[in-house]
């Protein structure tokens, strides 16, 4: 058991051989290490043609005309399609959400018709016997363009003179929130400082290192629909598969094996992918499209790009009086279907200031359109954003009064025993731990001497920084992430148990792996709950045919959500099958246990082995009382209700050296404290955080799509987008503290975010300490050397 | 993406694959590593009619040493410099920067050939030649020529190398008693391309540069022999004569602007190497501190 | 030629006779051809790393190197490193640290690791990292991929003593 954990209402996963909390290897990892995995890219059927998409090379243009005549003749192809053709079978989609008020976008096509409105968005597609005929054929489609103006810069979207890209919709506002909380312009008059900068978050992608895949294959026969497709949300993708292409959902099956990781890239569903699906329909037989890198750069979701003004008041004691922000984002020229677009901005705003007692704060949050990829949720989801402005600006208002770091957050994070309480945004805290947090984080980093470290190395010459950031994420979302804006995204999720004839546990649930864990999280709270060993559990996932209904993996929801409905699942099995036991052994349920897959009684003595319970419950059943019939298979589902959400917290450290000479930054150490709960397997966690912080930490120093002022993506491909590689990482220290929701029986919150939200901000914050000396403050990512010797005058 | 369709030929001579270069002329390339041709294929950058491999010639892939004059097959793989004994004795400077060069999997089947030939401006290996004062030495139909280093490369991509010749080896002449050499560049990442770098070989005689060779890359269409060395020669140097050397050299560079780099940063950072340079070779930590450049 | 020529060569101890088209790379070759789908595609333009496979003995990029330069050569992947017990250590420090997540950058750094340990007995974390530098993760941040090629080394020396 974790430390602290005591006392948590654990009784039925209290117990001897537990796996709660133990560091277990994860039982799928042994077929990935032999690459013996099967990954939608691995995937042949018999009959299987391979998609390739001929790409808009503009912004925005008009499609004159598509002449597909010499790719058709071409060696191995079987068809070329334009999106006019396409549409007959698949039916365009709006991203929209009735929640985020006044959202708005148009009508998108799988492929594009008449109009191109990104560079990357599909206007043909061609069908081969092989990807590489495909290739060379798709060379031949002669596609006219008539180019049209492209508006690309995020200022100046909404200006006036900018063309609007959907003239039906009136103008290039997509979103728009308000929130004016407590009494914002007294504060900032009480303040004895303001600080008022502009933040800049490029643009980046999630760079799954197995790009996007899909086998669609439409059986004639059965009038099915099978989909491969490495995706985190099965029920979401037969759900829409099904409404776009007029069938039942009945009719679609969706399977989600080994996903070369997704991060949020893959919890959407692409216009691509819904014309895969449509081209299997219409040509009857299986076809394949597995994402090229460049075309992954050009049509994965984006993600951050935002501008943002950010001011603090601050007194000279330290307490933060006031935030205020104003946001704008482009998020390309649709809002992307089924989550829309608008989510990231809107947890922007809502989680600005998150961790701290201010009760004054103002926000202002604008999403408009541009000519270049879409943009929607990729891990962290604005928490990135809002950690680095709000954790920015209260390091800019520590230092104009002259305080340490560490003291003004000390001095104003949310006391730990202030829960439950609320946020001057309205978010609901059950209970958090800011403080123990940092006190922790403080002493494993040794805060006092890497301070002392850092005077002297100054006088050497050598300038190194410390960044802190706290922070607080949105897990285990019920209802309120979606469903209550009409997306039929489920937020509950099921699982269902069963006891094999041979007595091992068989378990089926909605939550899907690409690595974070979850078959095994779910094996170890099955096992633990029942009262087996983890090698009995198998577990099922991935398989809309063969799982119960819902959600998937996203949003830090696996654990929290579908692991308690795992627990109740089990229980009642566990339940079931001591009555079976009772039965056999004619006494009463409550004089039985299971431990380690034996049936004991009140003496500990060992009776009957689950394999003959199953036995005679399977086999011999005429042996059984009269009227006695074993129920060895449970299901369970399970949504929060009380909370919309659990939020998590934590805070995070970095320790880096730039060289003033060439404006590298050399990260050198980085710490994580956080608080997820109830923790199933720790190193599960560890790893997640660590995966995370490594993603945040691209996006401080390395990762940024790079457009041009025509709307062209200039740095598609891996030489030149730079992604985070061994070398330049540095060791990550994770700890914990263990606040677990009472609102479940198990207490696990979230974690797969937590990495992601505080780790550019502790870098940003890090790299300004470090050049403190100099006087210079950048309030910008990726900080490249050229941002840094810009703003140290040198270039 | 997957690379068009080519027809491929191996040659197995150097003649052979000379005779192969005459009769398709430029609609032919030649494969030696596949490290940066591969990449162009794939990515459907180029569209040979001829992929003409030199692999198999077994007598380019060898490094040997004469009288100290060292001579580098061109199919030699940079992980063969980087292991060979003879290159740390005669060309230390190539060793130090192989490892500069890409990551392990790659230079395990890159080659100086390949490297020199492609001619990429921001590429370690023809900078060195230049700074090492190497022979490039070429074959055609019409015979062997020696060019060298500083000559052979003319622009980005592209060299005095014609169409039906071959790149077969580099000569690297015999090295001084008194011979130092430094080499750095700065990338954003381990094993990435170069921002701006500087290879440099020199001669020291007590306190003063008998001779300095400064090949910078990076920072032109090719690899740019500083004449700004001539500042820091013959004289122990000072404050004065590093800061005019580094005046001098924004004269010889013309760098180019992408995503790493400004212009002005690429002069910026050849400047810091420079300095660097100087510090390290002649242990003048005092001279760097002070230098405004 | 363009139309497809005859090769021969070994891929995980097994002979091999096959037809390629001229511009099939290796790793197409290992995937689409012999169904030897552990080695993975992720850039096919030689920087994810993810391709990796050994030539000869020596790492290569198999998205790099075409089949018909494997004519006589001998190949290596992640499944016959696996069966034949060369990288049971690693694969089970891997396990043990949960050194993978996804999984589909693992073969590539499997053979990776086991490249430097062949010739690096007692490397550093940092030169692990730097013999790391071309093969890409996503998903795990690299710390426990560090983690576990040290434990590996360090078990393997106390064995060697
Ligand atoms: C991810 C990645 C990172 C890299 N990083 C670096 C780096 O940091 N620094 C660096 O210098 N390089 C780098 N490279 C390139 C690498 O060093 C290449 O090996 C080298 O540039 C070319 O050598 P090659 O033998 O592979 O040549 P090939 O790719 O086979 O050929 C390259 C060109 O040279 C021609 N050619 C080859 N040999 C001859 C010959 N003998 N005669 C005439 N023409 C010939 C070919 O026709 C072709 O045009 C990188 C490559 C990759 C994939
Ligand atoms: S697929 Fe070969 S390096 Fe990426
Ligand atoms: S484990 Fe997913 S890319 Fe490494």
């Amino acid at each position: 058991m974790m430390p602290g954990m005591e006392g948590a209402g654990l009784s039925s996963l209290d117990r001897p051989n537990s796996y709660i909390g133990k560091v277990v290897p994860r039982p799928n990892m042994a077929r990935l290490l032999e690459g013996r995995g099967q990954y939608v890219s691995d995937v042949a059927l018999p009959r299987m043609v391979h998609a390739v998409f001929v790409r808009s090379p503009h912004a925005h243009a008009r499609i004159a005309s598509i002449d597909v005549s010499v790719a058709k003749a071409m060696p191995g192809v079987i068809a070329v399609m334009a999106g006019a053709e396409l549409a007959n079978v698949v039916s365009p989609w709006v991203g929209v959400l009735s929640h985020l008020k006044g959202l708005k976008s148009a009508p998108q096509h799988a492929i594009a018709v008449d109009r191109a409105c990104w560079q990357g968005e599909a206007v043909a597609v061609v069908l081969a016997i092989s990807r590489v005929l495909a290739e060379d054929a798709a060379e031949h489609v002669a596609v006219e363009y008539e180019p049209l103006p492209a508006v690309i810069n995020t200022r100046t979207a909404l200006d006036p003179a900018t063309p609007v890209i959907h003239p039906e919709l009136g103008d290039n506002l997509a979103f728009e929130r308000k929130i004016d909380a407590g009494a914002v312009a007294a504060a900032f008059e009480r303040s004895d400082k303001i600080v008022d900068v502009e933040f800049v978050f490029g643009r980046h992608t999630g760079v799954t290192l197995e790009p996007r895949s899909i086998v669609a294959d439409w059986n004639a026969g059965d009038r099915r629909m099978t989909v491969y497709l490495g995706n985190q949300a099965p029920h979401m993708v037969q759900n829409i598969v099904a409404k776009h292409l007029d069938l039942e959902e009945s009719q679609v099956r969706v399977l989600c094996k080994d996903v070369g990781g997704s991060f949020g890239l893959k919890v959407h569903i692409y216009a691509d992918e819904m014309a895969v699906c449509g081209l299997s329909k219409l040509l009857r037989r299986p076809v394949k499209f597995v994402a090229d890198r460049v075309e992954s750069f050009n049509t994965d979701i984006h993600a951050r790009d935002h501008i943002c003004r950010g001011r603090i008041g601050v007194s000279h004691d330290g307490t933060i009086n006031v935030f205020e922000i104003d946001d704008l984002t482009g998020v390309g020229p649709y809002s992307m279907y089924p989550r829309t677009s608008a989510v990231e901005a809107n947890q922007v705003i809502i989680l600005i200031g998150g961790p701290y007692t201010t009760p004054n704060y103002k926000g202002r949050t604008r999403v408009v359109f541009q000519n270049k990829n879409v943009m929607s949720q990729y891990r962290g989801v604005g928490h990135p954003i809002a950690c680095s402005i709000t954790e920015g600006l209260v390091d800019l208002a520590a230092q104009a009064i002259g305080m340490d770091p560490v003291e003004i957050r000390r001095r104003n994070l949310v006391r730990d025993d202030a829960y439950p309480c609320d946020s001057p945004t309205g978010l609901k805290f059950e209970s958090l731990s800011h403080h123990a947090s940092l006190d922790k984080l403080v002493a494993m980093m040794r805060y006092g001497d890497l301070r002392a470290e850092q005077t002297q190395l100054r006088k050497e010459g050598i300038y190194r920084g410390i960044g802190i950031a706290s922070f607080i994420e949105v897990t285990n979302p019920g209802a309120a992430f979606y469903g209550v804006g009409g997306a039929r995204i489920s937020s509950q999720d099921g699982v269902a148990v069963r006891l094999d004839a041979a007595g091992a546990v068989i378990c089926q649930t909605s939550v899907t792996e690409q690595g974070q864990g979850s078959e095994s999280m779910t094996a170890q709270i099955v096992a633990s709950a029942i009262g087996v060993s983890m090698e009995k559990v198998r577990v099922i996932l991935g398989d809309t045919d063969n799982t119960p209904y819902g959600g998937g993996t996203w949003a830090s929801r696996g654990t929290g959500i579908a692991g308690e409905a795992a627990l109740q699942a089990a229980k009642v099995l566990r339940g079931n099958i001591l009555a079976t036991a009772a039965a056999i052994l004619q006494g009463k349920p409550d004089d039985f246990d299971i431990i380690d897959g034996m049936i004991v009684d009140a003496h500990g003595q060992q009776r009957i082995e689950l394999n003959e319970l199953a036995r005679i419950a399977y086999f011999r059943p005429d042996t059984l009382p009269p009227g006695f019939q074993p129920e060895l298979m449970a299901t369970r589902h399970y949504v929060p209700r009380q909370y919309p959400f659990a939020f998590t917290n934590g805070v995070q450290a970095s320790w880096l050296e730039v060289d003033v000479i060439t404006g590298k930054v050399k990260l050198l150490k980085h710490w994580v404290v956080e608080d997820c709960g109830t923790i199933i397997n720790p190193q599960l966690v560890d790893e997640q955080i660590r995966g995370g912080v490594v993603q945040g930490l691209g996006a401080a120093l390395f990762e940024h799509c790079i457009y041009d002022e025509s709307g062209q993506l200039t740095n598609a491909n891996m030489a030149d987008y730079l992604v985070p590689m061994a070398a330049e990482m540095p060791d990550i220290e994770v700890g914990h503290q263990v606040s677990p929701t009472l609102e479940t029986e198990l207490g696990a919150k979230g974690a797969g975010e937590a990495g992601a939200a505080g780790a550019a901000a502790c870098v940003s914050n890090a790299v300004n300490d470090a050049l403190s000396p100099f006087g210079v403050t950048i309030t910008e990512i990726p900080l490249t050397p050229k941002l840094i010797l810009t703003a140290l005058g040198r270039i | 993406m997957k690379a068009p369709a080519f027809n491929y030929a191996r040659a197995s001579s150097v003649q052979e694959a000379i005779d192969l270069l005459s009769r398709h002329g430029d609609r032919a390339k030649v494969l030696s590593g596949g490290q940066s041709l591969m990449p162009a294929l794939n990515l459907r950058l180029l569209a040979p009619e001829w992929l003409i491999d030199i692999g198999p010639i077994a007598d380019l892939r060898r490094i040997s040493v004469e009288n100290g004059l060292l001579t580098i097959g061109a199919s030699t793989r940079h992980a063969d410099l980087q292991r060979s004994p003879d290159i740390a004795a005669h060309a230390p400077l190539l060793k130090d920067a192989i490892a500069h060069v890409a990551h392990p999997a790659i230079r395990n089947r890159g080659t100086i050939g390949g490297s020199l030939a492609h001619a990429d401006p921001a590429s370690e290996l023809p900078a060195c030649m230049v700074a090492l004062d190497a022979t490039v030495i070429v074959q055609g139909p019409d015979g062997e020529r020696r060019i060298p280093a500083a000559d052979f490369f003319v622009g980005i991509y592209e060299t005095q190398l014609l169409p039906d010749e071959l790149l077969v080896a580099i000569e690297v002449p015999k090295r001084t008693d008194g011979a130092r050499h430094f080499f750095r560049e700065y990338a954003r990442r381990s094993g990435d391309y170069a921002m701006a770098g500087l290879a440099a070989e020199a001669e020291i005689d007590g306190d003063m540069f008998a001779s300095l060779r400064l090949s910078f890359f990076a920072v032109d269409e090719r690899p740019i022999l500083a004449k700004a060395s001539r500042h820091l020669i013959g004289r122990p140097v000072t404050e004065v004569m590093l800061a005019e050397a580094c005046g001098a050299l924004g004269d010889e560079l013309a760098p180019q602007d992408d995503h790493q780099a400004t212009i002005g940063m690429r002069h910026y950072l050849a400047r810091q190497l420079l300095i660097a340079c100087v510090v390290s070779l002649l242990g003048r930590s005092d001279l760097g501190a002070r230098v405004v450049a | 030629m363009i139309a497809p020529v005859p090769i021969t060569l070994i891929v995980n101890q097994e002979r091999i006779e096959a037809m390629v088209p001229p511009r099939l790379n290796l790793a197409d070759f290992l995937r689409d051809h012999l169904s030897l789908t552990g080695t993975h595609v992720g850039c096919e333009h030689g920087v994810c790393g993810a391709c990796t496979v050994r030539v000869n003995g020596d790492i290569v990029r198999s998205c790099l190197m075409l089949a018909i330069q494997a004519e006589n050569a001998t190949v290596e992947t992640i499944e016959g490193l696996s069966d034949s017990g060369e990288i049971a250590d690693l694969q089970m420090a891997f396990h043990q640290r949960n050194a993978l997540q996804c999984g589909f950058c693992t073969p590539a750094m499997l053979m990776a690791a086991q490249d430097l340990l062949l010739i690096n007995s007692e490397p550093s974390r940092d030169q692990i990292r730097e013999h790391l530098s071309g093969n890409y993760c996503r998903c795990t941040g690299y710390h426990a991929i560090v983690d576990a090629i040290e434990s590996t080394v360090r078990a393997r020396l106390e064995r060697a003593e």
